[in-house]
């Protein structure tokens, strides 16, 4: 009867304020739920997209506050220690939430022209988001493995959402079982270092392995690995990347390019963290690990997209491939190179979902035109998104004057600096080697049209002037209706993307008849414009990741 | 002699604890399943004559006075009937099954505090086989285990009414674990402690310090249907549905093992009750007198626990079988919500009143009406003004389960439904096991 | 006693603890395989209940009570439940055909690479030492509420946030489930369509097409309606 065991307990201060952006990205879809469940008639898609759209600024806006305020007054600790808020939690978050912005712009085009209604899509997208957050900023094993079930239990469920093709039913179902299995093995390995070192708090460990010996604790090497495992899954580095290509080929396509950009970048800065600042002391047990995988991830990843024939299996292959070139920061195991792993992460992240959103207006209603044939004169036909593709596709495969070659070069040097020559020559040939199968999607869609698969001939291409872009940047983009300077390109990406999207406005986007989806070229426009804008003017992006990783908790 | 070497097996046994402990716990458990038994078998007998009673029946009248050795007679007989095995059937499972059904019921009665505190030689102790720190979580425990004996008894059959009898029960059992759980959890909240003695200790003083009214009289009510539930007792025996599935997942067994479900049940019954007193009544609590002090908490248990064995019979002539969707509704959309909801408000009004009453009003004001809302709008897509036809759900379930794709419709159920659960004539979709026809692709 | 975490003799606790230990060690690890071995669904399920019963008990020996009482009530009572529930409703619970394996050399694969593993296991248990961890994995529980006091202890304050994003888990789950439920019925175009909502209303009265109780108490205006609308 009497509150004894209320006595001794002495409640943590929750400081809401660190959480905000997970905080925002977690109640908007409880509401969206209700919304939808208490309305009586079935809402528009384009409710659902705007209430997360509105959800994932203000989420943004709320990191970016969190910035401001971890920049002045160095990194902390939240929620008795569970939440780090430093640099390098909020620069991810920063990134997820833009994330989730272009996701919203683009399932909302994407499920209008595909006829799903329903909020589940922007719920669950949101929810993984969340859960990428949690894992970038948690500073506890245990909250890092409840933001990766977060985040991974959204996405097997998105990867299964188009229900009408069997690929995504299939891509569900392998991605859960083996995803179910790696997730119990990150877990078991939480459970031996808990074991090893009595803490599952972050620093806490890394206050164990600094005040005791223990170099070659069989127990903790084993949970070492046992995590890493973990991780590896979910950032298909190598030996555990067999899901990626199926997964990614048979997910509609928008929520692949979330998948690749949200599941990284929460799967890489748990990684990041965990073993740069909690096992620092021990990388000498770690760091051969991952120089082996960073080697044949790199390679494998390169080398099997060169024989892909399926655009979305190819793009699962260079994600595999950029995997490797994020593990090569981490190999070097040194300050600069977290920070040219985080700033390869961030750009990537935009790379990449601006990718899988020109696919997906190429892949046209029934999300099934994969196949590089689809791809073959599309500059004639869809000159803006040929270029957009051109320009994201160049930037993956590392050309100057884009984030992706700035990305590529700091991860480089950040290797030759720590000595990993090798490595660091392995990352160039295996670029060099993903450079062709870039470059031949690229030429493909300006040559191509010459051989002719028996495509109607070019429709009203409706906005001359958008072949820009790539015009300067590579030889073959020559053959494009518009080379136009680069000039225009700065700022007004989404007034220019504005004429090829006043046809898709119907909802019914069909990228032949018309152009694209409003929202998808604006996403396509932002992602394409954040790539080249800040490949160029480098400053900004680069100076974020360095001071992040020095405010590393 | 015999301290000595069990003080070499335990250390328990150098510090204090000596023989007579030991032989007081074997005399509690013995004594226990000795009253437990007894009890079942006035019981059985109780209910059949309590029935007749109602029906304007005589009942068993023939075996001891007044029909009193009939349970006697009736386990008699059976023991010496064949024991009869189904081809079709598993036949480890089909063995192991009603002990599954049989230990969970005797196991929680190990909890239930039949009396105060009394002394033998020296040693006192309480009136109760058990008290575990964890204590009434090993209630729950053991009624989340008894849904393994039907399940098996069902399955292992190798025939389809009894699996239809198993996977009823088996979603019926899980589904009203959570309003059980959750009343559980509002009367831990007042006790602050999960021991059942501190439980009834906690509501010893008054009979207005009994949980029964201390928490309002919701808990209790949720508690005692799910409760009726959790057992398949009537109204809620679609489990063993004489009049749709044969006897449900009983149907193949006879002799012994038959006689061991039969045992269940009823063992089931009474311990229940007795949880139910523990849990609400205040247990053995009542004013007593001054002399044999020890016999009046337990004559009050007693005398409490058979109410509710009355209570349990009465329900059983009194109410009609429910359909299954109605049992289903009522345990997920009744029950647990107001068991939740009742819940947060004990919880509030434990931190202080203006937080309960504060939760309370939320509830009341905003949840009700979403919840309202969100019920009618599932009805209305539910049913859509059409005859309600017993179908199979999806195609992939059809076709999974061997049948002809796009659904075999089957005799359509009125759309007022019988009382007596007609869906349960639906086809059989959920093929036996062991049979050969019905290979998946 | 803390297996594991450092190298106990055998017998350093009483003789009783150190039988009980054995008995439930034998049958959580013949549980263990079991679940493995059993060809019919139905037995690898039971042996699982077996495993988690016997690790229930070790849960006891240890005075993690509540944690035992948890266990058998979430795995053995709910767990495996609706694991059995969903054997005997799809009626998968026959023999596997495993004979026809698409990669031949997987089998052999597998078991060289699990043995590979468990060497490597196995060496890395013996060499070097076995560091104890922090005194918070040790010590004695406070008093008799014992393990469910100092559980909820840790719960409200070590582990507060984890045990708060929990529950967006579990929201995250219940979504998932009404949204693959919905999945056959997106299926459904034009004219199936009224066949199928009848299906959907039949699902009602229908006793066995309940397919999971969990569904049935979510706002069901999500699944349906929508079911209702889409094939337009």
């Amino acid at each position: 009867m009497s509150l004894f065991f209320l006595s001794a307990l002495v409640l943590p201060k929750i400081a809401w304020s660190a959480i905000l952006p997970e905080l925002i990205l977690l109640a908007a879809p409880l509401v969206l739920l209700a919304v939808s469940a208490l309305s009586a008639r079935r809402l528009p898609t384009g409710v659902y997209a705007g209430g997360m759209g509105a959800a994932g600024l203000a989420s943004l806006g709320a990191s970016v506050w969190l910035w401001t305020q971890v920049t002045p007054h160095g990194a902390g600790t939240a929620v008795d220690g569970a939440i780090a808020v430093d640099g390098f939690s909020v620069l991810v978050m920063i990134l997820v939430s833009s994330v989730v912005v272009l996701a919203a712009l683009i399932g909302e085009g994407y499920l209008r022209r595909e006829g799903i209604g329903g909020p589940e899509y922007y719920v669950l997208a949101m929810f993984s988001a969340a859960g990428a957050m949690l894992m970038a900023s948690a500073d506890d094993l245990v909250l890092i493995f409840l933001g990766l079930e977060i985040m991974s239990i959204a996405l097997y469920v998105l990867a299964g959402l188009d229900a009408r093709r069997q690929g995504s039913g299939e891509a569900a179902m392998k991605y859960f079982l083996l995803g179910a299995f790696s997730s119990a093995i990150f877990l078991y390995g939480i459970a031996l270092v808990y074991g090893a070192t009595g803490s599952t708090n972050l620093p806490q460990i890394a206050d164990f392995l600094a005040h005791n010996v223990a170099s070659s604790d069989g127990l903790l090497l084993a949970g070492m690995a046992l995590l890493l495992v973990g991780f590896f899954f979910k950032i298909a580095a190598v030996p555990f990347h067999m899901w990626t290509p199926d997964v990614y080929q048979g997910s509609p396509t928008p929520v692949t390019g979330f998948m690749a950009a949200v599941a990284k970048a929460g799967g890489f800065a748990a990684l990041l963290r965990v073993f740069f600042a909690s096992f620092g002391l021990l990388r000498d047990d770690w760091q051969p690990v991952i120089w082996l995988v960073a080697v044949v991830t790199l390679l494998v990843g390169a080398v099997l997209a060169l024989v892909q024939r399926d655009v979305k299996r190819m793009l699962a292959y260079s994600s595999i491939n950029h995997a490797g070139f994020i593990l090569v920061g981490l190999e070097a195991a040194t300050t600069r190179g977290i920070a040219a792993s985080l700033y390869y992460l961030f750009v990537y992240g935009f790379m990449v979902v601006g990718t899988f959103a020109v696919v997906t207006v190429i892949a046209r209603r029934g999300d099934e035109a994969h196949d590089l044939g689809s791809y073959r004169g599309l500059a004639q036909r869809q000159p803006f998104l040929a270029a957009m593709l051109a320009l994201l596709l160049l930037a993956q495969a590392g050309v100057p004057l884009t984030t992706g070659f700035l990305a590529k070069l700091y991860i480089i040097s950040a290797a030759v600096e720590a000595h990993s020559y090798a490595l660091a020559v392995i990352a160039m040939v295996s670029a060099a080697i993903a450079a062709f199968f870039y470059l031949r999607v690229v030429v493909l869609m300006y040559a191509g049209a010459k051989s002719g698969v028996g495509l109607p001939a070019p429709l009203a291409a409706t906005g001359a002037g958008e072949g820009a872009g790539s015009g300067e940047l590579s030889p073959v983009a020559a053959y494009g209706p518009g080379a136009a300077s680069a000039a225009e390109l700065e700022g007004d990406r989404p007034e220019a993307s504005r004429p090829d999207g006043a046809g898709g406005g119907e909802g019914h986007g069909e990228p032949d008849a018309a152009g694209v989806p409003a929202t998808i070229a604006l996403a396509i426009a932002l992602c394409a414009g954040f790539t080249l804008l800040f490949g160029i003017w480098a400053q900004p992006v680069v100076e974020l990741a360095r001071q992040a990783t020095l405010l590393f908790h | 002699m015999i301290s000595a070497i069990a003080a070499t097996l335990d250390p328990l046994f150098d510090h204090g604890v000596g023989l007579a402990v030991f032989l007081i716990v074997l005399i509690r458990v013995a004594v226990a399943f000795a009253a437990l038994m007894v009890a079942v078998m006035l019981m059985i007998w109780f209910e059949r004559k309590l029935i007749s009673d109602m029906q304007n029946r005589i009942g068993p009248n023939r075996a001891g006075p007044f029909g009193l050795l009939q349970s006697l007679a009736d386990g008699i007989k059976l023991f010496f009937k064949e024991d009869l095995m189904p081809t079709g059937a598993d036949r480890r499972v089909f063995l192991l099954a009603p002990y599954l059904s049989i230990l969970p019921a005797f196991l929680a009665f190990a909890i239930v505090p039949i009396g105060g505190l009394i002394t033998i030689a020296g040693h006192r102790f309480e009136l109760q086989v058990a008290d575990p720190p964890m204590g009434i979580l090993f209630l729950l425990a053991m009624s989340a285990i008894s849904v393994y004996g039907v399940m098996l008894a069902g399955w292992s059959s190798g025939s389809k009414y009894p699996l239809l009898g198993s996977v009823r029960a088996s979603a019926q059992m899980v589904s009203y674990e959570a309003p059980l759980g959750i009343t559980i959890v509002t009367v831990i909240l007042l006790t602050g402690s999960l021991s059942t003695r501190a439980i009834v200790d906690a509501q010893a003083a008054h009979f207005w310090d009994w949980n029964l009214i201390r928490l309002g009289i919701v808990p209790f009510l949720i508690f005692m249907i799910a409760v009726t539930a959790e057992m398949n007792r009537p109204p809620f025996d679609l489990v063993e549905a004489d009049s749709e599935l044969v006897g449900g997942f009983n149907t193949e067994y006879s002799s012994l093992r038959f006689a061991l479900f039969y045992l269940a049940e009823f063992m089931n019954t009474v311990t229940m009750s007795a949880i139910i007193v523990t849990l609400f009544l205040g247990g053995p609590d009542g004013p007593g007198f001054p002399f044999l002090r020890w016999l009046w908490p337990i004559l009050w248990f007693l005398g409490k626990t058979f109410v509710f064995l009355f209570i349990y019979v009465w329900l059983r002539a009194a109410l009609p079988r429910l359909r299954y969707d109605q049992l289903m509704n009522l345990g997920w959309k009744w029950l647990i919500p107001i068991a939740l909801g009742w819940m947060l408000f004990v919880a509030g009004l434990r931190i202080n009143e203006a937080w309960g009453l504060g939760i309370l009003g939320v509830l009341v004001v905003l949840v009700g009406p979403a919840l309202y809302r969100a019920v009618a709008l599932g009805k209305r897509a539910g049913h859509l003004g059409e005859p309600r036809a017993a179908v199979v759900a999806s195609p992939g379930l059809a076709k999974r389960s061997g049948l002809p794709a796009g659904g075999v419709p089957a005799g359509a159920v009125p759309a007022g439904g019988v009382p007596a659960g007609a869906g349960g004539s639906g086809p059989v979709h959920a093929p036996k096991p062991g049979s050969g026809g019905e290979e998946a692709p | 006693m803390h297996p594991g975490l450092v190298p106990v003799p055998l017998l350093a606790t009483s003789l009783p603890d150190a039988i009980t230990f054995a008995v439930s060690a034998v049958i959580v690890i013949a549980g263990a395989i079991g679940v493995v071995v059993a060809r019919n669904p139905v037995h690898s399920a039971l042996m699982l209940v077996m495993t988690l019963f016997g690790v229930a008990v070790l849960f006891v020996e240890q005075r993690a009570d509540f944690l035992a009482a948890v266990q058998v009530i979430v795995y053995a009572g709910a767990i495996v439940v609706l694991f059995l529930f969903v054997i005997m409703l799809l009626g998968v619970d026959r023999r596997e055909a495993v004979s026809a394996d698409p990669l031949p050399w997987q089998r052999p694969l597998a078991l060289v690479l699990s043995f590979c593993a468990l060497g490597s296991v196995l060496a890395l248990g013996f060499s070097g030492a076995w560091s104890t961890g922090a005194a918070s994995v040790t010590g004695a529980l406070p008093h008799r509420a014992g393990d469910t006091a100092a559980l909820g202890k840790v719960v409200f304050t070590t582990y507060l946030l984890p045990f708060e994003v929990t529950a967006a888990l579990l929201v995250i789950a219940v979504v998932a489930a009404v949204l693959l439920v919905r999945v056959p019925q997106l299926r459904e175009q034009g004219g199936q369509a009224g066949a199928e909502r009848g299906g959907a209303a039949g699902l009602e009265g229908d006793p066995e097409a309940v397919s999971d109780p969990g569904v049935d108490g979510d706002p069901q205006g999500l699944g349906e309606r929508d079911r209702e609308v889409v094939p337009s």
